[in-house]
């Protein structure tokens, strides 16, 4: 195959990237433009088998391997893909990121130790950039992983001198980082790496929680950059399209998920530094909470004309979205009215909720996003808040200090009545303590979402 | 390629990032997000150049563990794009 015809086909992809990127913007277009996504990678891997880089010839040196190498990565990716339930989908995602980010530095790895005498600066900084960049996209991802899945601590890490560490780590990456670009070798090259991770590791450890999203987009759109930065060492225009579209879209998706969750970037990538950790009250535990039973929110709903459904995490792990329908159809034919308060940040990611929702088959319009559920709620008379916290926790307008001061939240504590489904009285994601679940119009049922919401509906038939 | 030619397409790729996800709602941020990340799996094509161009053990044996990491980041991110779209079908008014 021709250079020329090799580029062309490589610029048809990096069309098929941006197209996909635009159709995903869009609820309407999102899967096809998800699906040219894909065409435009594959056809994009398979020209190339076709083109023999300059000193090499076709077939391609280690084909065989390469082949095994890539059945192996469909074999590991695509039923990990199949088979992750919804709830674990954020965290499927990170993991992806990472392994993306740990083959672009093993890509410059291998370019760095081939690099001669011949290597331009500019190509020696690319391929640097491109290790450390690699190296803690793909530490750092494994961490989101880990907090994610619960693996760890989903509360944000404090050390001691903990910022003080970070930055040393920083200016000895960059500092070696240095040292590799003028000294080519082996040796302070794996030292690069290792420090290149250890940094990923303790930049990630501070974040607390719910801003755990944020963070694997960035490093997502990190990733991005590494695969651009390759491009232009590998001498492939299209790597340098795909990546710097990513890098970019990726920089302006992690600030609106910053801006929707009502915190600047650089407050919840350095606000954990200067924050001190909240005190678990340990006498939360003590104080008098009113549970009811599943007939006590059967009544109070019977006599409800408004209800605003406000769904968390708590629903995803129950995988309840279905019957948590079957209660909302059932009040809508008892004449209340019915609406689903979404709160952007709800669930592990932005969007969880509405995924979630959509797989049951909820009509959009019954789906608020904040700014129209918000108003209403003082006309409210029951807020079902089912396995969410952090997101309705008035704390975050009313205590300057703790972690989520100043994200906005679903204002529940306005409705006449609430009722919290919860598993127990743990504390939400970011691991502050609810006001609102001691408040005296605050109905407590205990249980799994399902199982509890379940009883409801059968107790509501009856009524 | 010229220095000069490669920095237009960086630069003029950076503002067609920006635009096309400019106006995306945030429903949809998680799909966007994880179809981005399905797209720089093609790194795959640098793993599979530099595994042609490997000389040594060390860097084929680093080459085909890029190789099959650049996969299941470009292959499992389309998947599970796809999974979470298909769950809007449907529902469009």
């Amino acid at each position: 195959m021709s250079r020329t015809l090799y580029d062309l086909i490589g610029l048809a992809a990096g069309v098929a990237f941006i197209l996909a990127l635009k159709g995903l913007s869009h609820p309407k277009t999102a899967r096809r433009g998800n699906l040219i996504g894909a065409f435009g990678a594959t056809l994009a891997t398979l020209v190339v088998f076709f083109y023999a880089n300059p000193g090499s010839s076709l077939p391609l040196n280690h084909l065989g391997l390469i082949l095994v190498a890539m059945a192996i990565g469909l074999l590991i990716g695509v039923p990990a893909a199949r088979k992750v339930q919804m709830t674990q989908m954020p965290q499927l995602v990170a993991l992806f990121n990472g392994v993306g980010g740990g083959a672009a530095a093993l890509v410059a790895i291998v370019e760095y130790l081939h690099l001669g005498a011949g290597a331009t600066t500019a190509e020696v900084i690319f391929t640097v950039f491109t290790v450390i960049v690699g190296c803690v996209s793909f530490s750092g991802s494994v961490i989101t992983f880990m907090k994610l899945q619960e693996l760890m601590t989903t509360r944000p890490v404090i050390f001691p001198a903990g910022r003080f560490i970070i930055a040393a780590t920083l200016v000895s990456v960059i500092g070696v980082g240095g040292w590799v670009v003028n000294a080519l070798g082996t040796a302070p090259l794996l030292i690069l790496a290792g420090l290149s991770l250890l940094f990923g590791v303790l930049f990630v450890l501070p974040v607390g929680g719910a801003d755990v999203p944020i963070v694997i987009s960035l490093l997502n759109a990190f990733t991005g950059l590494t695969v651009a930065a390759s491009g232009y060492v590998l001498d492939s225009v299209l790597l340098i399209i795909a990546g710097t579209l990513v890098g970019a879209s990726g920089t302006i998706l992690t600030r609106k998920m910053a801006e929707a969750m009502g915190r600047s970037l650089f407050g919840t990538l350095f606000g954990a530094f200067t924050a001190k950790a909240q005190d678990a009250t340990g006498a939360a535990e003590e104080r008098p909470v009113r549970s009811g039973s599943p007939d006590d929110v059967a009544i109070l709903l019977n006599y409800a004309r408004r209800v605003v459904i406000v769904p968390g995490f708590g629903l995803a792990v129950a995988q309840a979205q279905h019957t948590v329908r079957e209660l909302a159809d059932l009040m809508i034919s008892k004449g209340i009215d019915v609406a689903y308060g979404i709160h952007p940040v709800a669930g592990r990611m932005p969007g969880h909720m509405n995924v979630l929702l959509a797989e049951a088959n909820v009509p959009y319009d019954q789906l608020l996003e904040m700014d129209e559920v918000n108003p209403t709620f003082g006309q409210t008379d029951v807020a079902i808040v089912i396995g969410a916290n952090d997101v309705v926790n008035p704390a975050a307008q009313t205590t300057p200090g703790c972690p989520i001061y100043g994200m906005p939240i679903l204002e529940v504590n306005h409705a006449a009545n609430i009722i919290f489904l919860k598993r127990s009285m743990r504390p939400g994601f970011a691991g502050i303590e609810n006001e609102l679940l001691y408040d005296p119009k605050t109905m407590l049922l205990f249980g799994d979402a399902k199982a509890s919401l379940t009883k409801v509906v059968s107790a509501l038939k009856a009524l | 390629m010229s220095a000069m030619a490669i920095l237009s397409i960086f630069v003029l790729a950076i503002f067609v990032g920006f635009e096309v996800v400019s106006k995306v709602s945030s429903t949809l941020h998680t799909p966007l997000m994880s179809g981005a990340n399905a797209i720089h799996g093609v790194i795959l094509v640098g793993a599979i150049i530099v595994a042609d161009h490997s000389e040594t053990n060390l860097e084929l044996g680093l080459a085909i563990t890029a190789i099959i990491l650049a996969t299941i980041n470009m292959v499992g991110g389309f998947v599970v794009t796809d999974r979470m779209l298909e769950m809007f079908k449907g529902n469009k008014k």
